[in-house]
């Protein structure tokens, strides 16, 4: 009568055999390729790679497709991947002057050098279905936006001014501090999180820190638990060199162009005792175009420089320790799913203790 | 392409060694490391994984365990990427295994000299449920300062008569570091002490590594007149006959029917194979 839970080696093979079918899904309808999901699909592959902490599309692609579209999942194998990665050295500090902008707007000024941007972005869309791209053919309705552009768009464009630099030669902002290391950069996927974090750690956890957990991080921060007057400085979009100097070499080289989003909050700061009145800033960067992510990972940024600007901490999204430590969704992720495996020793101990308190109870009731 | 032997590469297995090597020279102490993402998911013993990459070599032998049993889905799996990766030979066999990854469980046959142990471990910290900031802990830990845990186990004498921890038994090591035995019930905290064994300790989410070496103290914390005592049974396993090991419970029916059995099924099945009948009791 005994029922047995051997068998764990046949049913986890079954299991794979069958989440291998439940991804493919009916057979009779065309399988995703890569190019479409990176393509089409570019977003879910900018947050992949952002959370993953890797730019590389088609992996990101390949990710996507193999998770079923859970974007966690997807994270999770591609940082499986990418732990596996010999370290060849640190690149120089991005250079986001020199992007090639898609996207520029500024809330703090009307008009500024180099103009607002608009660029590719849903924020004056109506939220109405579009049944048109229900259809095969909706690509036709398209018109090609790129192939329009002005041939002299190929020649190296003016460097673009930062708004916060601009505030910043008025001494109106913080200057920017330059690091921590002198070159060095820590790396949280290599060495364990300690507190208090260095600024680099910081802001590589909220980088690969969970979008959902970030925005609504941020989002308190607007609604008083630790608010911190945030402006929208500037937020740019588009493609940034990145460059290496290999020590043999002597001067630096380009290794890639990424496109990335860029976001500096400027906020209210009233002064210190040893510090001016002035504005200060929380920054954000992601792969692609995950702009929301950005923005939320500036607000976080800011909340949590409260003691270095010497501010009382006084709600959870100031707390370094809190939000640090509980950013990332696939630690989280796997942590709260655990629960899903065997407890039953330690739940049998618990049994034991709760029928003796129970029957010690129940005993001393009756005297 | 493929992979090193046993998955990592052999200058994260050196970092890992460096912080084993340091977590046996300070037992019970937690060495930060760093944690490498694994390919398998967090909780589903990453740490364990990783310490058992670190150490193991060609000619081990190695078990697997989950909540005592060699067959659980889990323990199944991770025995499975250590045979892939490694290609060393696995056992279920308790006492000709050099090297054991545990779950919840330290097996009931007798560990013995050479061997090593690793536990998975969620939560290293034993102070934790007192007080979450990892800052203020590692503090108290510096300071020596447990008096916290005392008054912890104190209330519950106030509340129950008795003290209510039931797993994760806080234990002191070495009489030093108050320490968390990874969840495993305590029934097997005595197997702790003075155990010929290594143990080894890996927290892959939380990146800590400790450690008890072989025949260090490690005493489960009580009070003169409340004195640590362990789970019992007041029935032997229902397939064995075994007295005084730890008992899982199978709920048989829908009419409060029960069966109590060994939770390690290695100790279980050998038993069974020598019984004369061979026939379970009930």
């Amino acid at each position: 009568m005994y029922v047995a839970v051997k068998g764990g080696e046949r049913a986890i093979e079954n299991a794979h055999r069958l989440l291998a079918s439940e991804r493919r899904g009916d057979p009779e309808v065309p399988e995703l390729s890569l190019g479409q999901i990176e393509q089409q699909l570019a977003l879910a592959v900018d947050r992949v790679m952002t959370e993953g902490s890797l730019y590389d599309r088609e992996l990101a692609a390949l990710a996507v497709k193999q998770s079923r579209g859970d974007l966690i999942e997807a994270i999770f194998l591609l940082r499986a991947y990418r732990t596996t990665l010999p370290r060849l050295g640190t690149s120089l500090p991005l250079d986001t002057d020199r992007m090639v902008v898609e996207r520029r707007i500024s809330a703090i000024f009307k008009d500024l050098p180099g103009g607002q941007i608009l660029g590719p972005t849903f924020d004056y869309t109506h939220r109405l279905l579009d049944f048109e791209l229900a259809g095969a053919r909706a690509d036709v309705t398209i018109t090609p936006v790129r192939s329009e552009a002005p041939p002299e768009s190929t020649e190296i464009p003016e460097p673009l001014p930062r708004v916060v630099d601009l505030l910043d030669r008025e001494g109106l902002i913080e200057g920017e501090s330059s690091g921590d290391g002198g070159g060095h950069v820590d790396d949280l996927t290599r060495e364990p999180l300690t507190f208090p974090a260095s600024r680099d750690i910081r802001l590589q956890n909220l980088a690969r820190g969970d979008e959902g957990f970030l925005l609504a991080m941020g989002y308190a921060t607007q609604r008083g638990y630790g608010r911190n007057h945030p402006f929208a400085g500037e937020i740019r979009l588009g493609e940034v060199a990145v460059e290496m100097a290999p020590e043999e070499l002597g001067f630096a080289v380009e290794i890639a162009t990424i496109p990335i989003t860029e976001c500096q909050m400027v906020n209210q700061f009233k002064g210190s005792a040893t510090a001016p009145p002035q504005f200060t800033r929380g920054y954000g960067l992601v792969f692609g175009g995950a702009e929301r992510k950005a923005m939320a990972m500036a607000l976080v940024d800011r909340a949590l420089r409260c003691r270095e600007l010497g501010e009382e901490p006084a709600s959870p999204t100031q707390d370094e320790e809190f939000v640090l430590s509980h950013s990332d969704n696939v630690e989280a992720s796997g942590f709260v799913q655990h629960l899903k495996l065997p407890h039953y020793v330690d739940f049998q101990s618990e049994l034991v203790l709760v029928r003796d308190l129970r029957a010690g109870q129940s005993a001393r009731s009756s005297r | 392409m493929s992979y090193n032997f046993a998955y990592l590469d052999e200058q994260t297995k050196r970092m890992i060694r460096r912080a084993i090597l340091k977590a046996v020279a300070v037992p019970g102490y937690q060495v930060p490391f760093g944690s490498r993402e694994m390919p398998l998911s967090y909780g589903w013993g990453t740490g364990g994984v990783q310490v058992t990459a670190s150490v193991i070599g060609p000619g081990d032998v190695l078990k697997v365990i989950d909540q005592g049993a060699d067959d659980t889905t889990n323990a199944v799996s991770i025995r499975h990427f250590f045979a892939r990766t490694t290609g060393v030979a696995t056992t279920t066999r308790t006492d000709q295994a050099t090297l054991i990854q545990t779950r919840h469980r330290i097996p009931e046959t007798p560990l013995r000299p050479g061997q090593i142990v690793v536990f998975q471990v969620p939560i290293p910290e034993a102070l934790r449920w007192l007080e979450p900031r990892e800052v203020e802990t590692r503090k108290m830990h510096a300071l020596e300062e447990y008096g916290v845990m005392y008054v912890r186990l104190y209330e519950d004498i106030t509340r129950h008569g008795r003290v209510a921890q039931t797993y994760e038994y806080p234990v002191i090591v070495n009489g030093r570091y108050l320490m968390r035995p990874s969840p495993i019930p305590k029934f097997d905290n005595p197997k702790l002490d003075r155990c010929p064994a290594l143990l080894l300790f890996g927290a892959g989410r939380e990146k800590r590594i400790y450690a008890v070496p072989p025949w260090t103290t490690v005493k489960s914390l009580d009070f003169d007149d409340h004195p640590f005592e362990v789970e019992h049974w007041d029935r032997p396993c229902g397939l064995c006959g075994a007295r005084g090991i730890f008992l899982d419970e199978l709920i048989v029916d829908d009419k409060g029917g029960r069966l109590f059995i060994c939770s390690d099924t290695d100790y279980c099945s050998r038993r069974q194979a020598v019984r004369p009948d061979g026939e379970a009791l009930s």
